[in-house]
């Protein structure tokens, strides 16, 4: 903030609480010319008014708050650039990145400043990080078989993961269901750590209308694709459709068993077990074919920490072990 | 202090009838919507599967028809009324004050049809585009217009405190609403804020703290300053307290939005002044309040008798106990609970339900009769039985959403021994239930209290003229 605005700010401020101030004083004399408790003499359409001295404890109450007022500005920032007698601060605003923050972070403990947000985040992680220091010690596979690990796994999922796959897990239109034994990436315990850690940007299902040859490819497409789940379509249709269907096999594989069937991460999914991500309809199978998809699992490292995925991980490991 | 109706002035009264009969109009519609959105928090399956029924859709419609429809509406008919009797004039401009009435009504018809049809600047309060913002600002002009030019050909000495509220509203609503809706039009229906990010926010609180400071807080206290004194017959307690608080509210009000901000992108600096001011215009609010009833001393009994005054007086301390909340939500300690839950939606319609609501229907009941040659309401009786629903409509209300709104925010910071939220926000929201089906019931309340009002305004207007006789104190629960 440059200081024209600092002095800009500051006179506004003060100016109003000062300006309140004298108001109140000037209307606690009797300025009106007319005795205390007498009409002031002017009458409109019948209303006449008092002049009746301001109640005590009112007068009295507005000057505290005005004091108040004046001490708040003293101790906390407020007045332009014045960062307060405490050296308080909400957070580290204004800041763009992670390595911004933690330099931030850094350079208000040494100034000791109060920063609210890092002195919360680190009550907390001295309070709570030792039993995630602990759980982190354990393997995953040990971690899916202890209740009470379970429990805070799936708090942390509540939290941070329901908003797309469910509270119950089970995921909604383009967000995996976690529960099944169904894996684009993987579900072992590291894999699933994994996409957790560090997220999973599908490496683009693309846009395939125009190399389909249009409409009528997207139809014959969808068609054979519907068939490997042994659904009924038109068998024309899928004929053609599978010739074509050599285009997808590079990462859907040749018998459409998706990417994982062949060893390799690529998020392709199998497209023979009647599962949907997008939806099973023909008409959502005809638009990922006609215009691609692209899901994002954001990586949670930065957010949450490995010890905190560490848990949520065998709580997600374990909903698919029975 | 005679109720005298006849005058040497040809004051224009036919513009004051007009908004006086859509306020009571626009009050049933306006909150007939909200309960029909307070249903669809319960029953989400009220909305048809239909795009213009959905809740993010109506409930814009509902709060653009209370504060715009109604609440603007009871302010013209109000200011145009009180300009003219305390100033002993007609109204200045001739047909002008006739084109901000239909200009005003164009205006909300307008919403009504482009907010369920999805057309919205998706700033709270201001949702409407840019082509209806343009109209609202010339309609806004005009008033001003009208209002100060009947101020200044006025023939009394001085201006009435009524006066200096309405006038202070007026100035402050036009700078506001042409501040926070500048835009950049990108087609005939869609716009983008001209300000971005922290700023953008920081003009649409400042826009919408004043909404609520000067249209439903200032604007409000003019209409109280004329109709309380007036229906109790009673000189206005004390003019300098009408002082310093006018000039304490209107100086204090103005800094307060950032309080809607509190632990966001906006600069601790900001939040500070805006937390101060918020604080430090808590007495000043209560002036108003405090000189209100205190302009009821020596009239006390009338209370028993008379339900207009009962209507005035209760918006009042309704009044009194949303300007204390308010300042006290606006500690950032206490936003840090309160903020984001049912809470705040309980505090705002205390305000708008209890103050806003009740000293309109209080000034409309006193209006009616006057602006169509009646010494009464059709029946006294009903406008009672209208105050204990609207009343006790408010109470279910209120105290349903402080309750769920406490109750949320303390779920939503309940932590289990290893640090994480004991509670996902759906649990919040089914523990809710219960009180969203109270706080419907209390909207109910509120609707059939229109209804009644609707039926006893119809009556009284179909009346023969002069056949409803005033009456007397003591009689009136007879009518």
């Amino acid at each position: 903030m440059s200081s024209f605005w600092s002095i800009w700010i500051s006179v506004l401020t003060l100016g109003t609480l000062v300006g309140c101030y004298l108001l109140l004083r000037m209307c606690l004399k009797n300025f009106a010319g007319v005795k205390e408790g007498e009409s002031m003499g002017h009458e409109f359409d019948g209303i006449e008014e008092l002049n009746n001295p301001l109640p005590k404890w009112w007068s009295t109450f507005f000057l505290i708050t005005i004091i108040w007022g004046f001490g708040y500005l003293l101790l906390y920032p407020g007045l332009g650039q014045w960062q307060g007698l405490f050296g308080w601060k909400s957070s580290n605003q204004g800041i763009l990145s992670l390595e911004e923050s933690k330099a931030k972070v850094a350079q208000a403990k040494e100034q000791g400043l109060l920063v609210e947000y890092d002195r919360e985040m680190a009550a907390a992680d001295e309070r709570f990080g030792p039993i995630f220091t602990a759980y982190a010690q354990r393997s995953i596979e040990d971690l899916a078989k202890d209740g009470d690990a379970l429990k805070v796994g799936q708090r942390l999922f509540l939290q941070n993961c329901s908003q797309c796959h469910g509270s119950d897990a089970r995921g909604t239109t383009g967000f995996p269901d976690l529960t099944d034994k169904d894996w684009l990436y993987g579900g072992s315990p590291d894999v699933i750590k994994a996409s957790i850690m560090h997220g999973r940007k599908a490496n683009g299902m693309m846009a395939w209308e125009t190399a389909v040859g249009g409409e009528q490819g997207v139809k014959e497409v969808a068609a054979y694709v519907l068939s490997l789940s042994g659904r009924e379509v038109n068998p024309e249709h899928a004929k053609a459709g599978q010739t074509k269907f050599a285009m997808c096999t590079a990462c859907h594989g040749a018998e459409g068993k998706g990417s994982l069937a062949m060893g390799i991460p690529l998020g392709a999914p199998n497209l023979t077990d009647n599962t949907w991500l997008y939806g099973g309809s023909q008409k959502a199978v005809e638009e990922s074919i006609r215009n691609g998809r692209a899901g994002v699992m954001p990586p949670w490292a930065d957010i949450l920490g490995e010890e905190k995925v560490h848990v949520i991980s065998a709580y997600v490991y374990s909903l698919s072990q029975n | 202090m005679s109720q005298s109706n006849t005058s040497a002035v040809d004051y224009n009264m036919t513009v004051v009838r007009q908004f006086t009969v859509m306020t009571v109009i626009w009050g049933f519609v306006g909150t007939l919507v909200g309960v029909l959105i307070a249903a669809q928090l319960i029953w989400p399956a009220l909305n048809f599967d239909t795009p213009w029924l959905t809740y993010s859709r109506l409930r814009p419609l509902h709060t653009n028809a209370v504060i715009f429809a109604f609440g603007t509406s009871a302010l013209f008919a109000t200011s145009y009324y009180v300009v003219q009797r305390t100033c002993k004039t007609t109204l200045f401009g001739g047909s002008l004050a006739s084109f901000t009435f239909w200009g005003w009504q164009a205006v909300i018809v307008a919403a009504a049809i482009t907010l369920p049809l999805g057309y919205t600047s998706s700033k709270e309060y201001a949702e409407l585009e840019w082509p209806i913002d343009i109209l609202i600002a010339v309609v806004w002009v005009s008033y001003a217009i009208v209002f100060f030019g009947t101020l200044i050909k006025r023939k009394t000495s001085h201006i009435y405190v009524a006066n200096w509220f309405f006038g202070g509203f007026i100035i402050t609503v036009a700078v506001l609403h042409i501040g926070n809706s500048m835009v950049i039009p990108v087609s005939m229906m869609k716009s983008y804020s001209l300000y971005s990010g922290a700023i953008d926010a920081m003009m649409q609180w400042w826009y919408g703290h004043n909404a609520v400071g000067f249209l439903l807080t200032a604007g409000f206290l003019g209409m109280m300053y004329y109709f309380v004194p007036k229906q109790a017959e009673r000189p206005v307690y004390s003019y300098r307290l009408s002082i310093v608080h006018f000039w304490a509210l209107v100086s204090l009000y103005i800094w307060a939005g950032p309080h809607h901000l509190h632990y966001t992108a906006l600069p601790d600096w900001a939040q500070s002044v805006g937390m101060v001011m918020s604080v430090v215009l808590f007495l000043p609010s209560w002036g108003g309040m405090i000189n209100g009833i205190m302009t009821l001393s020596g009239a006390w009994h009338k209370l028993r008798h008379d339900p207009i005054l009962r209507f005035l007086i209760v918006s009042l301390s309704f009044y009194g106990m949303s300007t204390f909340e308010g300042p006290m939500m606006a500690i950032k300690s206490v936003n840090a609970l309160s903020h984001y839950t049912d809470w705040t939606v309980g505090h705002v319609h205390s305000g708008a339900l209890g103050w806003v609501a009740m000293v309109s229907i209080g000034a409309m009941y006193h209006l009616i009769p006057i602006l169509f040659n009646q010494g009464r309401m059709y029946s006294i009786r009903l406008i009672n039985v209208h105050f204990w629903m609207h009343t006790a409509g408010i109470v279910l209300y209120i105290v349903a959403m402080w309750i769920s709104g406490v109750m949320q925010g303390l779920m939503w910071r309940a932590v289990n021994t290893d640090g994480t939220l004991t509670y996902s926000f759906v649990e919040s929201l089914t523990a809710s239930y219960p009180f969203y089906f109270m706080r419907f019931l209390g909207g109910a309340l509120v609707v059939a209290g229109f209804v009644i009002m609707i039926y006893n305004m119809f009556k009284t207007i179909r009346a023969e003229d002069r056949s409803l006789e005033r009456v007397e104190a003591g009689q009136e629960a007879m009518a």
